[in-house]
């Protein structure tokens, strides 16, 4: 069989069992954010909060408690690595540099797990497994209650109310995280995954001599780091190393895990709203984009261009011989088009235009399918720009499942799709412009321009992986870095509950037939229009000085 | 005022609260559960899949690479894995000699990495050359000559494997047929036939070469 003829086939298991969990997966979402009822070890969770779970709250209520959970957690995970040296179990590592925490805490919290450190010479077993690893679960699970808030606001009407904060977290973390979790750490394990809490120890090797490891709980944190589009490796290099990452079946495994939330949350959302068809009309959209750039990152793949990738007669450099190209280049594209940021092969050595198309997927807004939860609110945004644009073009005023989009609602989407931008090409421009930044670049010419772009984009987009090469752990690129996470996470949250919040008061319009059918094919291929257009008037002479430059001249 | 203070401080005792009851669950409960599962079930997998020579010895990971030098040269005796010129050393906690996974990162019009690739292939090719067999540069696979994305990569390509089989017959003094046995009874292919890449494990390899040498 051809690797190429075997990347294909990997990509269509993929659709099969993503297709098979799309159901029950997302009619199961569905049931834990509308039941009433409360599992007991629920209960007692709530009482250790202290907090009412079946108190309904306006959108600056869930506002405020997105932002004072998440607040809480910067500290919390910061001082953790502040007193990393003096805590047990920590493996005897020293404690970590305030730039350098603050950044690991802002990444963390904002499911972005952009990381400055190496992981295996930097973080003990408590800073890993009872800090990061305990925000893939939460900061995932905000992500989906903002969604959820949003669904909720298309679903309800004349009141305003949004559901519960503590209680989506709390049900999105031991419902839907931790099941699948415990299950997939497993599955991980028997490919191969280390899970255990032993300390450094010396192993030994086949021509004399020993090498050192540290072991630790991965599978456990690989899993959530995949489930909960998060990215944060154990190791430095990611899903990449043995540890994390043991086979091609783990491998497809993982990237299973990447993709099955967000691309069920369709079907979460078209329950909640109603309307399934409305659910299969997001889910066309996120897979056409999906497919789209994955055969394209084949393609390029494959085809190698680039000096030193034609002198070796492939493009393997940065990726593993037990993955190969197909199944680097599919884990590629999903990381990017999620807010995953896992690798399992380094986006730096890839050809110039496979470089372009994992940015390209991140500058999308990280929709199709998109992190979990914002990739659902994120893709319901660009909806409500796409049926405003069909507005436009007929003269009537905008809706979208029911709901009027006036001047309100499109200021809320529109401040939504600006922020991320502004973030990217003000903070890129800014490195440029100063002296010393540039010194981090490995690279030269456009691939050197790339690093820095990629790290911005990735950072504002909530991704986290990066064009290694760049050596972030900087003064500055911790800080603006750590700036640019924490503004891409949570004022889009802000704009999204407040638009929730303003859908939720309406009173539904009634149907006619001046309507634009949001449920059909039609307003699928709008809206994968509309999601390309507006990305690449924003992007386009951003992504012409790197990725495209090197492309061209390779 | 007063009021809004009250509240944030409020809100913010609940998700501190909260925080601290998931990070129990979540970062205590969550993990040794995994972990104690896992050790019953999967001990030796858990632990880092450690392989044993016929001595008993630890010789290492079957799922971590490992080089096999005489001095700081290649040992033409055993087959070689792919370069690792990404794999760092570890400069932060110095006490620690922890092996710091990683890769080049350079790209494709990196000179660095055009003239590491030029090195390696014409290394390949005079290494793996021996008399009655000459390796062209067009047989050299590209896996050969590029660093994998940990630098632990265990595997080479079936077909790396193949232009090392003369070299290490002439060197072991095997002939070219056991020694082509022994790579294609170690050569693994895609599971259930299309995931993954075909792939010689380099550590369980040269540990069956080095059994059959014994043996002779």
């Amino acid at each position: 069989m051809s690797p190429v003829l075997a990347g294909v086939l990997q990509l269509l298991a993929l659709i099969v069992a993503l297709g098979l969990s799309y159901r029950p997966l997302g009619d199961h979402m569905a049931k834990v954010y509308s039941s009433e009822k409360h599992l007991r070890p629920e209960k007692w969770i709530y009482q250790a909060i202290g907090a009412n779970p079946s108190v309904e709250m306006r959108w600056p209520a869930y506002l405020r408690g997105v932002l004072a959970f998440s607040a809480v957690s910067v500290l919390f995970l910061y001082l953790l690595q502040r007193v990393q040296g003096s805590l047990p179990g920590s493996l005897g590592f020293v404690s970590i540099d305030p730039d350098q925490a603050f950044n690991t805490a802002a990444s963390f919290v904002a499911n972005t797990n952009w990381q400055s450190y190496y992981g295996e010479q930097a973080m003990g077993h408590v800073v890993q497994t009872g800090g990061l690893a305990v925000q893939n679960f939460v900061s995932a699970a905000v992500g989906i209650a903002v969604a959820v808030a949003l669904v909720r606001g298309f679903a309800r009407s004349r009141t305003g109310e949004l559901g519960n904060f503590w209680a989506d977290l709390v049900r999105g973390t031991v419902r839907i995280l931790l099941p699948i979790s415990v299950i997939g750490a497993l599955v991980l394990v028997a490919c191969g995954a280390i899970q255990n809490f032993s300390g450094i120890h010396e192993v030994g090797q086949f021509t004399g001599g020993s090498q050192q490891w540290n072991g630790g709980a991965v599978a456990s944190q690989e899993v959530i780091k995949e489930l909960g589009t998060n990215g944060g490796g154990y190791f430095n290099a990611n899903s990449s190393h043995p540890f994390e990452n043991p086979n091609g079946l783990s491998n497809l495994f993982e990237i299973y895990l990447i993709l099955v939330i967000p691309f069920a949350l369709t079907r979460t959302f078209g329950r909640m709203v109603g309307s399934l068809r409305q659910g299969y009309a997001i889910l066309g959209t996120m897979a056409a984009i999906w497919v789209g750039f994955t055969a394209l990152m084949m393609w390029t793949e494959f085809a190698h261009n680039g000096p030193a990738f034609d002198l070796a007669g492939g493009a393997m450099e940065g990726k593993e011989t037990r993955f190969g190209i197909g199944g680097s280049s599919l884990f590629a594209v999903a990381t990017t088009l999620t807010s995953t940021g896992a690798v399992n092969s380094f986006h730096s050595s890839y050809t110039g235009f496979g470089g372009g198309i994992t940015m390209l997927g991140m500058q999308l807004g990280e929709i199709a399918p998109g992190g979990v939860g914002s990739g659902l609110y994120g893709m319901l945004i660009m909806a409500i720009i796409a049926v405003f644009i069909a507005g436009l073009m007929v003269g009537r005023t905008p809706e979208y499942l029911g709901k009027k989009i006036g001047t309100r609602e499109i200021k809320f989407a529109a401040l939504y799709i600006l922020i991320t931008p502004a973030l990217v090409l003000c903070f890129t421009a800014a490195s440029f412009v100063l002296d010393t930044p540039q010194h981090s670049m490995t690279n030269s010419g456009a691939h050197g321009f790339s690093e820095i772009l990629y790290a911005y984009t990735s950072g504002a987009n909530n991704n986290g992986s990066a064009f290694a090469g760049l050596n972030a752990d900087t003064q500055w690129f911790n800080t603006t870095i750590g700036i640019a996470m924490l503004l891409g996470r949570f004022l889009p949250m802000v704009f999204v509950l407040a638009l929730a919040g303003s859908l939720a008061e309406q009173t539904p319009v009634p149907e006619t037939a001046g309507t634009l059918r949001t449920e059909k094919p039609l307003f699928t291929g709008l809206l994968v229009g509309t999601i390309l257009i507006i990305t690449g008037l924003t992007y386009f002479p951003a992504l012409a000085l790197g990725p495209l430059a090197e492309g061209l001249a390779a | 005022m007063n009021n809004s203070v009250g509240n944030t401080g409020r809100v913010l005792w609940a998700g501190l609260r909260a925080l601290l009851v998931l990070t129990v669950i979540c970062g205590v409960l969550y993990p040794l559960a995994v972990t104690g599962i896992a050790q019953v079930a999967f001990p030796g997998k858990a632990n880092g899949s450690e392989i044993k020579d016929g001595s008993g010895k630890v010789v290492g990971s079957e799922l971590v690479g490992q080089t096999y030098l005489a001095g700081d040269k290649p040992d033409r005796k055993w087959f070689q894995p792919r370069p690792s010129n990404g794999l760092g050393a570890n400069s932060v906690n110095t006490r620690y000699k922890l092996i710091l996974s990683g890769a080049t990162n350079r790209s494709g019009d990196n000179e660095d990495l055009i003239a590491w690739v030029k090195d390696a292939k014409a290394a390949v090719v005079k290494d793996n050359s021996v008399k009655g067999y000459t390796v062209e540069p067009s047989d050299v696979p590209a896996d050969a000559v590029t660093s994998s994305g940990s630098g632990l990569d265990p595997h080479i390509s079936p077909e790396y494997a193949k232009i090392q089989i003369h070299r290490v017959a002439e060197r072991n003094h095997l002939t070219v047929a056991q020694v082509d046995k022994l790579v294609a009874d170690h050569t693994d292919d895609r599971i259930l036939g299309f995931i993954g890449e075909p792939r010689v494990n380099v550590l369980r390899l040269n540990l069956a070469l080095r059994a059959l040498t014994e043996r002779q």
